[in-house]
């Protein structure tokens, strides 16, 4: 543990909390259940699903949390939040505190306490989970209430930054990567400029989220916070064909963070795939999500199917899938070739998917795809398949099940099997080196590219990964910069 | 926000807007296209750049009313702000001397055109353009075409100017009577699909200018995706221009009905 960590933890008022209760108390109190919109009602809405815990629930549950000497739960968690710090603040009642502590690493409290898989990060590397085999404080769950707390409060609080220096630095993207990159740089005292290339901003968390996960509304409080730190955002400006790499050069820019992410829909290229009726899980979740296509004032239409399947098992299939069913599909399917086992998506997702009456269909592939006279998706062939022997993911391998195939009325298809990296950047920037898949190479410490002056991060680099671990790599990159230029400057 | 600073009415739905854009007017090619949205409600439409004048940080786009949102942006008027703009998308036109080039450019396409035709022109080339429209008030930008072609071939539906015919007879007559090396076309996708059947016939290489459904326009949604070379490639990175022989135009008429 940091030498910053073991002072902080060193408190007085931590020491007088953890002796006001004895951990044998504290390890029998069971953990906090969040409180949900029945499932009935919220398939019919747009509300969000989880309500958030209440104060007392909340306080309740920070009592379970031992704060730890080693606090294993924090190296659980990408942008290494002090969460004993502010979980115990919570328990005192200082929920502001808490909250602010968030912010000194989390650009994004709010978005992150909603989304990000805790099971898999902070919440797998807790006291609990590790030693006790019990279930863990619910991490995820009091983050959210701290910023919840924050922002209902009307006190928001805008954390230090420290004087300008002057110096101008370019983001590209103004999803999780570039946000959590920003915010930081901020804070270290430079000029930053982030550059979107659609009208709205947050990226991901924008066109592809539902608001039944996340709202808007949380998206833009959490913009809004950064650009009262002094960051400033373009929409409509698309780094490499807006303006070049030589003109931001030029504009005096001596650095890019670039967190252009993952934006280009894969398909499986079977028969019958561009029929109409059948699209991306991208393009479906944009139409609802940025162009708000089931509002009937929008412009923008959208597929209302009655019989839609989505195809793959990862979260953004989850959001899909349950998105279909609130704009009204009788029938909502997932069709994945692996087992539940296997399935990329949360837990919670998954949970939620079937309380709102999703049909999963495991251990089925699409084959082909067959539409009407007008070219509208009407059925598709799905082979069964069974689980062999681990592949190189270490997933059982779906094989075959030769002559075992089914028909399936649909009238909406959605694919969701993964995204490619947006080709923009690596097309358009120069001294970049580039994988065969379309991500950038990246020093995976300092997130430096080819070029020393520039740095990238989030699905770009990756390929496809969650929130939280882009907001890390902008982060790591944001930290590694600072000293390169301090460096440079020295 | 980008102003809108001159309007003009080619007919009584074609409407030419030049619209501030400083960046895009600096660095669009030939062959880009931007995405528009008008309105805080509205949609994301692409619509190929016509021309661009850089000293002045304009572009200009030429719309045809088709639908809603095509019809809300020809409301607009000088002085009125277009909510969105962005670009320049797509890839550029390859430009190269290639000998003798046609320019087949149907209806409003031929805005489109005009910025190839003078590149083209530039380059080297012998440019023939053939324009096509239903009647002779949808034939557009006839000047600018003839200053900048070595010949301009008009083809009407019903006569009314030019030749009583079809855009494809124009083009297979120049075909005929001389070695052509290149064919671009821009139109109605039903009209790039006859040219493109007609010079497959002729086998003289032909590219064509796709104009598909489009949401974010940066290769994000697929959307816009066509069948080349029995290939899917999205038309706003992998496009939108794409050797006509091998695009599959009956689906692209199929998808382009998608929302209908």
């Amino acid at each position: 543990m940091s030498e910053h960590l073991k002072a902080e933890r060193a408190q007085e008022w931590r020491e007088i909390l953890r002796k006001s209760m004895k951990n044998k108390d504290r390890t029998a109190i069971p953990r906090v259940k969040m409180p949900e919109v029945d499932p009935e009602v919220r398939s019919h809405t747009y509300d969000e699903v989880n309500l958030g815990l209440t104060e007392a629930m909340a306080v309740n549950e920070s009592h379970r949390c031992l704060d730890c000497v080693d606090p294993t739960c924090i190296t659980g968690c990408p942008v290494e939040i002090n969460i004993p710090k502010f979980i115990k603040n919570i328990e005192r009642g200082e929920i502001l505190e808490a909250a602010r502590t968030l912010k000194e690493t989390s650009a994004l409290p709010a978005v992150c306490g909603r989304v990000c898989p805790q099971e898999r990060q902070c919440e797998s590397q807790c006291f609990y989970t590790l030693k006790l085999k019990k279930e863990p404080v619910a991490i995820g769950h009091l983050e959210r209430f701290a910023a919840d707390y924050e922002r209902m409060s009307g006190h928001l609080s805008v954390p230090a930054t420290a004087p300008s220096n002057g110096i101008k630095i370019a983001v590209v993207g103004s999803g999780p990567a570039g946000l959590a990159f920003a915010g930081d740089m901020v804070k270290y005292g430079y000029d930053v400029t982030v550059f979107e290339a659609l009208h709205e901003l947050g990226g991901v968390l924008r066109y592809g989220i539902p608001e039944f996960r996340l709202p808007n509304e949380i998206v833009d409080v959490e913009i809004d916070g950064l650009r009262k730190m002094g960051v400033k955002f373009e929409t409509n400006c698309i780094i490499g064909k807006t303006i070049s790499q030589d003109d931001l050069k030029a504009e005096g820019y001596r650095a890019i963070f670039v967190g252009s992410g993952a934006g280009l829909p894969n398909f499986m290229n079977i028969p019958g795939e561009n029929l109409n009726g059948i699209m991306s899980c991208n393009e479906y979740l944009t139409r609802v999500n940025l162009m708000q296509a089931a509002d009937p004032e929008s412009d923008t239409p959208v597929h209302m199917g009655k019989k839609v399947a989505v195809i793959g098992g990862g979260n953004t299939a989850m959001d899909a899938v349950r998105t279909a069913r609130r704009l009204g599909a009788e029938r909502a399917m997932i069709i994945y070739r692996r087992s539940e086992e296997e399935m990329p998506a949360r837990i919670e997702e998954i949970k939620h998917a079937k309380e709102e009456g999703i049909e999963f269909y495991t251990l089925h592939n699409p084959l082909r795809y067959e539409g009407d006279e007008q070219g509208r998706v009407r059925r598709m062939e799905l082979q069964r398949m069974e689980l062999g022997e681990p592949d190189q993911s270490g997933r059982r391998r779906p094989i075959p099940i030769e002559g075992d195939t089914v028909w399936m009325e649909v009238d909406e298809v959605i694919v969701s099997v993964g995204v490619s990296p947006n080709p923009l950047i690596p097309q358009s920037f120069n001294g970049l080196e580039v994988t065969k898949w379309g991500t950038i190479v990246v020093n995976q410490e300092t997130m430096q590219t080819a070029d020393e002056m520039i740095y990238a991060g989030g699905d770009i680099v990756r390929g496809g990964a969650t929130v939280i671990l882009a907001m890390g790599d902008g982060r790591r990159a944001a930290k590694a910069m600072h000293q390169h230029l301090q460096q440079i400057n020295s | 926000m980008n102003k809108i600073v001159g309007k003009e009415y080619f007919s009584d739905r074609v409407v030419k807007f030049e619209v501030e854009a400083p960046l895009i007017a600096r660095s669009r090619q030939a062959g880009h296209f931007v995405i528009v949205r008008v309105g805080k409600k509205g949609e994301r439409v692409p619509y190929t750049i016509a021309s661009a004048d850089p000293q002045k940080g304009t572009i200009t786009l030429v719309i045809q009313r088709v639908g809603k949102s095509s019809e809300k942006l020809c409301q607009l008027e000088v002085g009125d702000y277009i909510t969105d703009l962005v670009g320049p998308l797509g890839k550029a036109t390859h430009i190269e001397k290639f000998g003798t080039v046609v320019c087949a450019g149907g209806g409003v396409g031929v805005a489109p055109m005009l910025p190839i035709i003078e590149a083209m022109k530039q380059a080297g080339n012998r440019v023939i353009s053939v324009l096509g429209a239903r009647s002779k008030d949808l034939i557009i930008l006839e000047d600018q075409v003839r200053s900048h072609s070595d010949e301009v071939i008009i083809m009407t539906d019903d006569g009314s100017y030019g030749e009583k015919g079809l855009i494809t007879q124009g083009v297979e007559k120049v075909i005929l009577r001389e070695k052509v090396d290149l064919c671009v076309t821009i139109g109605p996708a039903i009209m790039m699909k006859f040219v493109s059947e007609l010079t497959r016939k002729y086998e003289v290489p032909t590219i064509a200018s796709l104009n598909t459904i489009m949401v974010d326009g940066t290769g994000m949604c697929g959307a816009c995706r066509v069948t080349v070379g029995g290939k899917t490639r999205f038309v706003c990175i992998d496009g939108p221009e794409f050797d006509a022989h091998q695009v599959d135009f009956d689906e692209m008429l199929m998808r382009l009905k998608a929302y209908n």
